[in-house]
């Protein structure tokens, strides 16, 4: 085994008065790159090693006001920027309302970096293959003894120097550490350990996958889907007939939906029914926001029968047709209340005056395309 | 009239033992077969957890229609037992943040214990508030995330501060509770044989080696944890208690219900600590370790907080009265007199006057009477929080909507099966990791710092 590597030498102290005064005279002696193990923390111990005071509360300071700051503008942006909810009246913005949620955050980034800069930053964990571990020097430290450990990377180090300097300081034992095979090749390249990565990552994914996609749809979950309540048109045990819907009573009419006599006979209505709107601003608002949502898909937005559904039926014909130009209103509104050919009718969808407002804001199209010789002037 | 010197301080350890036989007392519970007590003690565990789970299945599949809450009692044992079991954590952090900014080394003992039953009973009582939600699979909704509805939490509601206050408690106490944790895990590591424990062991402790460089950080962290857990246990129960104070039912909207949760937190906290703690000293054999000397001062700060929620009790009459405001003296005088006045006496009775016992050092000394007395601790600190929500939801305003509230068998059933929970993972944690932090515990033996040259 002389393709070994040595990483420092390691002497086992007894008594914890003797390491303070062997630990001042190794750090007398020149050593920079020694560190001392012992089983808890050592009052006077990093004054003897001449460490400076730590600098882990910089850290905190710094990740704690990120969080508090990053929290109150979090909140900010979402109560008055994004989804600004009136709750009770309150303003949007209320600062003494964020006070619980700043301090949660501060106090949470700055406990959980604190820690993970520590161990994974200031200390490189994980790092279980570090030569010192797993040797009986550790083993010992880790209970009852305390160690002085000489890195063989310091500058001023030689062996069997070093090995007697420990022993002159009142170690016990004294140990030569190598490297060991694992910190020249690291084991995560291992066949073995790449499988057990791609293994592990496949389960977690179809797990994921699993539970996001199909659990979650399983009952009981399901969604607030089944309640117990009616549901529109479900069976009902304790009515006649048993449906949700209850047939009104005969003769009922609904509000805005009075019976149209005309059904039958375009003629008469032509002829009877006369608009009782009077083409205002209001009304024909009304009708041309009717228009564009229930003709326009069919008809075309102007009414040139350029349907938007092209191909899909045959063309309705235009609205500026002669035959319609000199249509009166009554049969316009027949038209739309009863259809005509494929045409269904809209009186279930369009009340009564909205009807009456679409026929004026077709005569305005009409117009527009066609104008009187008196609207040219 | 026996004279105590004061100035010196009492051995945290009694006999003064060497520092490899606390290693042997503490981790020879973990490689020892468990004794048939043990068997016994989590098999009663375990059913318990059965129950709760059998409850919470049906309540799942059912919906919280199988409680007992309904108009106008809509918090039922579910809010009672969230703010009973994070009370309970309280003492946890307690005795681990603040007695170690306070240098009380008589915690050092109890406070690896202590830490981990804040972590469950954390867990116990962050499982009510998402079964309340009724549809616990949409609880992800809590959570401020960015999301398709482009919806997003309202940061002024007193029930998302709580999200906020219990997930940062559960994570901190985790963490601080992990960085005790690595050195003793590293102790174990070194000293198993086991290669399947050697494995978990080396993976849980990082690499720690018990490095001078590394210590001198690591208690560095310690004190900033420390630092940090102090206010955040404070503000927990003070942001529970808002989820009453910020609402307007009378009873609820007071200024006292901050300090007063608080109070009653760190009282239930350390009566459930001292109950386990004197089965598990007595169970490990660790009672030189775990000395009467600590129990004794627990009591001390169970009478001292005992106190405090007395006052407090007194203080929210008193307020009532003085406020001239006719529903607030209604609703406490229907608390001594109502229909739950029974709750509310079992309540002062189990607060007030047990843990007065312990003003006689005979009593504080004596194991069977403090064990009782912090049973009825507990009992009683369960009903403060039943008689907080129920009387109050039962009793308001409008004589036209009152109601009783009578818990139904899940109710029940879910409650039994957060103990069921919460002694199933202590039992679990007692035979899987050392119970005492082997480091804090050696690092305050008689022998173990430099006796002169320290320059602290």
């Amino acid at each position: 085994m002389e393709n070994k590597i040595l990483y420092s030498v390691s002497g086992i102290f007894e008594d914890v008065n003797k390491l303070i005064s062997a630990v001042k005279t190794v750090t007398d002696s020149g050593y920079t790159k020694f560190d001392v193990h012992s089983p808890y923390p050592i009052h006077g111990l990093p004054q003897a090693m001449k460490l400076k005071p730590s600098k882990l509360g910089w850290v905190t300071l710094v990740f704690g006001l990120s969080g508090a700051l990053f929290a109150f503008l979090f909140m900010y942006w979402v109560n008055v920027i994004d989804y600004p909810l009136i709750v009770g009246g309150k303003p949007f913005y209320q600062l003494p309302a964020y006070v619980p949620v700043m301090f949660e955050v501060t106090v949470l980034s700055a406990a959980v970096f604190t820690v993970a800069w520590m161990l994974f930053i200031m200390f490189k964990f994980p790092n279980n293959s570090h030569p010192l571990i797993d040797t009986e020097y550790m083993r010992k430290v880790s209970v009852d003894k305390y160690g002085i450990t000489i890195q063989a990377s310091d500058p001023i180090f030689d062996l069997t120097r070093a090995k007697e300097f420990l022993q002159s300081l009142g170690a016990s034992e004294v140990f030569e550490i190598y490297f060991r095979e694992s910190n020249v090749k690291p084991k995560i390249f291992d066949k073995k350990f790449i499988l057990f990565l791609g293994i592990t990552s496949l389960i977690v994914s179809g797990v994921t996958y699993f539970i996001l996609n199909h659990l979650l749809f399983m009952s009981p979950f399901n969604w607030m889907h089944e309640q117990f309540r009616l549901n529109p048109q479900s069976k009902l045990t304790f009515t006649k007939p048993e449906t949700t819907n209850l047939t009104p009573v005969e003769g009922t009419v609904a509000r805005g939906f009075l019976p149209y006599p005309y059904t039958d006979r375009p003629d008469l209505a032509e002829k009877n029914l006369i608009n009782p709107l009077l083409p205002t601003e209001k009304t024909l608002k009304v009708g041309k926001e009717k228009y564009l949502t229930f003709c326009s898909p069919c008809h075309g937005n102007f009414g040139h029968g350029d349907s938007r559904l092209k191909g899909q039926f045959p063309n309705p014909p235009t609205l500026h047709s002669d035959k319609l130009r000199n249509m009166k209103d009554g049969g316009i509104y027949h038209i739309i209340t009863v259809g005509q050919n494929i045409m269904p009718g809209y009186a279930s969808q369009i009340s009564s005056d909205e009807r009456w407002a679409i026929v004026h804001y077709i005569r305005v199209l009409q117009r527009a395309i066609n104008p009187k010789e008196s609207d040219l002037k | 009239m026996r004279v105590i010197d004061y100035t010196i301080e009492p051995p945290v350890v009694e006999g003064n033992p060497s520092l490899s036989s606390i290693n042997e007392s503490i981790i020879k519970p973990l490689e020892s077969k468990p004794t048939r007590g043990w068997y016994i003690a989590i098999s009663i565990s375990l059913t318990m957890l059965l129950i709760g789970a059998i409850s919470l299945g049906v309540t799942l599949w059912k919906g919280v229609g199988v409680w007992g809450v309904n108009q106008p009692v809509g918090w039922g044992f579910d809010i009672v037992n969230f703010v009973f079991w994070v009370g309970i954590g309280h003492a946890g952090t307690l005795i681990s943040a603040i007695l170690f900014l306070l240098r009380q080394r008589w915690r050092t003992s109890i406070a690896r214990f202590a830490e981990a039953m804040t972590i469950f009973a954390v867990m116990c009582a962050g499982l009510f508030p998402l079964i309340h939600t009724g549809r616990p699979w949409l609880d992800g909704y809590l959570l401020p995330y960015p999301n398709q509805h482009a919806l997003w939490v309202n940061f002024t509601s007193p029930l998302l501060w709580d999200v906020f206050a219990v997930s940062t408690y559960f994570t901190v106490s985790l963490v601080f509770w992990y960085i005790g944790l690595i050195p003793d895990l590293a102790t174990l590591r070194d000293r198993t044989t086991n290669k399947i424990l050697k494995t978990i062991y080396s993976i849980l402790s990082l690499g720690w080696r018990h490095s001078g460089r590394h210590w001198q950080h690591y208690e560095m962290a310690y004190l900033i944890l420390a630092g940090f857990a102090t206010p955040l246990v404070l503000s927990v129960h003070t942001i529970v208690s808002f989820d009453f104070a910020v609402s307007i039912m009378p009873g609820w909207h007071t200024t006292i219900f901050p300090p007063y949760f608080v109070a009653g937190a760190v009282f239930s906290g350390f009566a459930m600590v001292q109950n386990v703690l004197i089965i598990i000293r007595k169970v490990f054999r660790i009672e030189h370790i775990i000395t009467l000397d600590t129990l004794e001062k627990m009591n001390k700060v169970m009478l001292a907080t005992g106190m405090m929620v007395g006052y407090a009790y007194a203080m929210e009459f008193f307020i009532a009265w003085y406020s001239g405001n006719p529903i607030e003296q209604f609703v406490f005088l229907n608390r001594a007199l109502g229909p739950y006045a029974w709750a509310y006496w079992t309540m002062v009775t189990c607060n007030v006057l047990f843990p007065q016992l312990f003003w006689f050092r005979k009593f504080r000394r004596s194991i069977p009477v403090m064990f009782i007395v912090a049973v009825f601790v507990n009992v009683g600190m369960w009903f403060e929080r039943f008689v907080i929500v129920v009387t109050t939801l039962s009793r308001d305003y409008l004589p036209s909507s009152w109601g009783m509230y009578i818990p139904s068998i899940y109710d029940i059933g879910i409650l039994i099966g957060s103990f069921g929970l919460f002694f199933t993972l202590i039992f679990l944690f007692i035979r899987t990791l050392p119970v005492v932090s082997i480091a804090e515990v050696k690092a305050v033996l008689n022998s173990s710092q430099p006796s002169h040259g320290g320059n602290h």
